[in-house]
């Protein structure tokens, strides 16, 4: 069919450094841009109001102070889990067993519940708790690591795989705690006597987890932007050799890491299974160990930006959620919408990189 | 670039594996109904003499209607929301609610929203809603499948059930018959007459309606047998085919299922063999080999609550529909597979039913270990311990879901052979 060899149309070339208002206006435009195409298609598929959408999604987010608080209690589980991914990933260590991680620090929360609990003073329990949610995690994120330290094995595939033995692992001792026997459910764990239940600070059922994960979000961000270990996770990122060269034992470091990855799953294993739900589930991460890896990747791996992006995410998955109630909608429809506006998000960040140039070719006949 | 490539690929992969993983993992709810293609709910003539102006309803549902098992209570709220002559604004659907702290948030927002009855529709929604109903003392919440309102005492939060192993039995005549027929058709001996039933778990619920299911047949075709395997999920379409087709090929006769996939009915209708579906006909998929189905309607129940409150009354703790309340039905027999004059035989047992000339787990109809029982305590009272707490054989039957409204006959009866137990 091609008789004459054309040049490309487009021409993509990396850009410099943007200033930041333009990155900023970029940005904006994009969500802009995501809006009205949202608009359309909601007109085209439902017939509904497009700006009635959003205000429903505003509301769903934020209508009553219970809904904020939820908002708040959802956004501080994402943003922990996407904490706890980030040194590895800014490490070039792609842990996306953060699913895995979080659930078996919940198994460790809840058999601690289960088999210690009004056995021994609630303080100790829950002491207790924390260090088992903290090192069941670190043990899963752990053995990936010291495999690809030692064998160089492929660490993509290992954490994956931690999350189906996590799973199974989770459903193998919901059965044998099930209650009532063959429900294959546990329920809300010592609901009478609430041993092992994190505190609740006041009336305020989700402030504890809130606290815990902005103390963290700021520990995190001078750990990796002012520690020495932070340096050195970025120096084994950018590339192993010039760590080694300049003397980083990179074997130790990517294990070290990967036990604090783990352990803050874990930690939000904890939160979830002594902090809120009292229970355990297979799906009680319910695919955050993945959706934090976006998180923390739309945020250039920055704790302080994370917290915005992982607003977004939330943000958006309440709206959805209260859209497909309002409107009687199916759930999906929700969804829908917010993959559009991720689409336009994610996009515009390969604008803010590179450049597109339209070349003009002076037509040739024959 | 390449490498960029590479980990968009990765990313790509892993996504789509969690949404999947999300999907096949999700549909494990706890319970009776699941309609596969539920028929259209009878739209009966508007109870309500004038509309009910002070009450709100809110439902939680654990999926959407593409699930089968909350598409049967979508319906029966839809039947009830217009037989009492709600309006739009009367009621509100919560959809994908999973069996975690989400219920307890869903169940308060519903209740900030101003609805004064919230009902929700999963086993594992129970403690949740136990939650909310301690927060909301003057909000009644409604929980079918639950066991804990008779012991909880609070009096704004109740549990209810229907007595579908009446439909169970129904469904085992119909079963019997088929065999009857088979046999005098010189396909297999009487003593070849067994049975193949897949379940979800060992829990009291699947037990009590494949042994309701397994009576009913014995008591038209005495010699029968029945295996019984057990899948571990309540939604696990390949799980459940291949436990039809162990059945198949260990020669089980005819096959019946209690989980919530199409699994069982399409192995069945691959390889010839009868099958007594549930919550919903079938019949579409299965014009040869599809007999009858049973179901419980939701709707007699959402209708009791909101009359209840309209009137003042105290909701029942636990709350039992039955075939003669409109809760237990079956679908229509497919006659192109049913042993001829099974519907008059049916109609038939079920007038004995509802006279109470026949009880399901009539003591004299089985044995447990080669011995009529006499007497057995059941766990009636939920406890980590399953420990037997209530006397359920009186006046020479098992009272099931007398006691409290979900089953709890967990006994092995003799004939019926469990494969696995492992769930």
């Amino acid at each position: 069919m091609r008789k004459q060899s054309k040049g490309p149309i487009v021409h993509i070339s990396k850009r410099s450094a943007l200033p930041w208002y333009h990155a900023w206006a970029i940005r904006g435009a994009a969500i802009l841009l995501a809006l009205v195409v949202c608009a359309f298609v909601t007109t085209a598929l439902t017939g509904e109001d497009p700006i009635g959408v959003y205000k429903t999604m505003f509301a769903g987010a934020f209508g009553t102070k219970r809904k904020a608080w939820i908002l708040g209690q959802n956004l501080a589980i994402l943003l922990c889990i996407s904490l706890a991914v980030t040194p590895a990933f800014k490490m070039r260590f792609w842990n996306i067993g953060g699913e895995g991680q979080v659930l078996i620090g919940g198994l460790a929360t809840a058999a601690c519940m289960i088999l210690l609990g009004d056995k021994i003073p609630n303080w100790l329990l829950i002491g207790i708790m924390i260090l088992a949610s903290i090192a069941a995690g670190a043990i899963w994120g752990g053995i990936p690591a010291i495999c690809k330290a030692k064998w160089n094995t492929n660490e993509t595939l290992f954490t994956l795989m931690m999350n189906y033995v996590a799973t199974q692992l989770v459903a193998f001792f919901v059965i044998v705690w099930e209650v009532p026997k063959g429900a294959g459910k546990i329920g809300i764990i010592n609901q009478s006597t609430q041993a092992g239940w994190l505190p609740q600070i006041g009336s305020y059922k989700y402030l504890l987890n809130i606290l815990i994960v902005a103390v963290l979000t700021i520990l995190m961000y001078f750990y990796l932007s002012r520690s020495k270990q932070g340096y050195e996770i970025a120096v084994v990122g950018e590339s192993e050799r010039t760590a080694r060269y300049v003397g980083i034992n990179v074997g130790r470091v990517i294990v070290r890491t990967m036990l604090i990855s783990g352990g803050i799953c874990g930690l939000a294993g904890l939160l979830l299974v002594g902090g809120t739900d009292h229970t355990i589930t297979t799906t009680i991460a319910g695919g955050r160990g993945f959706t934090a890896v976006m998180v923390a990747w739309l945020a250039k791996f920055n704790p302080l930006v994370m917290v915005f992006t992982s607003f977004l995410l939330v943000f958006l998955s309440r709206g959805a959620s209260e859209i497909s109630t309002i409107y009687g909608l199916n759930h999906s429809f929700g969804d829908i919408l917010t993959g559009i506006i991720l689409f336009f998000i994610i996009g515009s960040e390969f604008f803010i990189s590179y450049r597109l140039s339209f070349l003009k070719h002076t037509k040739k006949e024959g | 670039m390449k490498k960029i490539l590479s980990l968009a690929l990765v990313l790509v992969m892993v996504l789509s594996l969690a949404a999947c993983g999300g999907k096949t993992a999700a549909p494990a709810e706890t319970s009776a109904a699941a309609a596969p293609a539920a028929e259209a709910p009878a739209t009966e003539a508007p109870t309500a003499e004038a509309p009910a102006a002070d009450v709100k309803l809110g439902f939680i549902f654990l999926h959407d209607e593409n699930s089968t098992y909350d598409l049967n209570f979508m319906n029966g709220a839809k039947e009830a929301c217009a037989a009492l002559g709600l309006t739009e604004d009367q009621y509100i659907f919560r959809t994908n609610i999973p069996e975690g702290q989400e219920c307890y948030d869903a169940a308060c927002e519903l209740a900030d929203a101003g609805c004064n009855i919230i009902f929700a529709d999963s086993f594992g929604h129970e403690d949740y809603m136990i939650q909310a109903a301690q927060e909301f003392p003057e909000v009644q919440f409604c929980h079918a499948t639950g066991t804990k309102a008779h012991t909880q005492g609070l009096s704004n939060y109740h549990n209810a059930f229907a007595a579908i192993y009446e439909g169970r039995y129904l469904a085992g005549v119909v079963a019997g018959l088929k065999l009857n027929e088979m046999i005098e058709a010189g396909q297999f001996t009487a003593e070849e007459a067994k049975m193949g039933y897949v379940g979800a778990f060992t829990y009291a619920e699947v037990v009590s309606g494949y042994t309701s299911f397994y009576l009913g047949a014995k008591s038209v075709c005495p010699t029968v047998t029945m295996d019984v395997t057990f899948t571990g999920s309540w939604y696990d379409e390949t799980a459940e085919k291949e436990g039809a087709n162990k059945l198949i090929a260990s020669g089980a006769k005819l096959i019946s299922q209690h989980a919530d996939s199409m699994g069982a009915p399409t192995a069945c209708e691959t390889a010839g063999v009868p099958n007594v579906s549930y919550n919903g006909s079938t019949v579409a998929a299965c014009p040869n080999t599809f007999l009858v189905s049973s179901r419980i309607n939701w709707a007699p129940y959402y209708e009791y609550v909101v009359n209840c409150v309209k009137n003042g009354e105290a909701i029942a703790a636990d709350w039992t529909g039955t075939i003669a309340t409109g809760s237990v039905v079956l679908t229509d027999i497919n006659e192109q597979a049913a042993a001829a004059g099974t519907a008059d035989k049916v109609a038939e047992v079920k007038a004995d039913i509802e006279s109470g000339k026949i009880h399901v787990f009539d003591t004299t109809t089985f044995t447990v270990e080669g011995k009529a029982l006499d007497s057995y305590l059941a766990d009636v009272d939920t406890d980590p311990n399953y420990t037997p707490d209530t006397e359920v054989i009186e006046n020479g039957y098992f009272n099931e879901s007398v006691k409290r409204s979900a089953p709890y006959f967990d006994l092995k009866i003799d004939g019926i052979t469990l494969l696995d137990t492992a769930f």
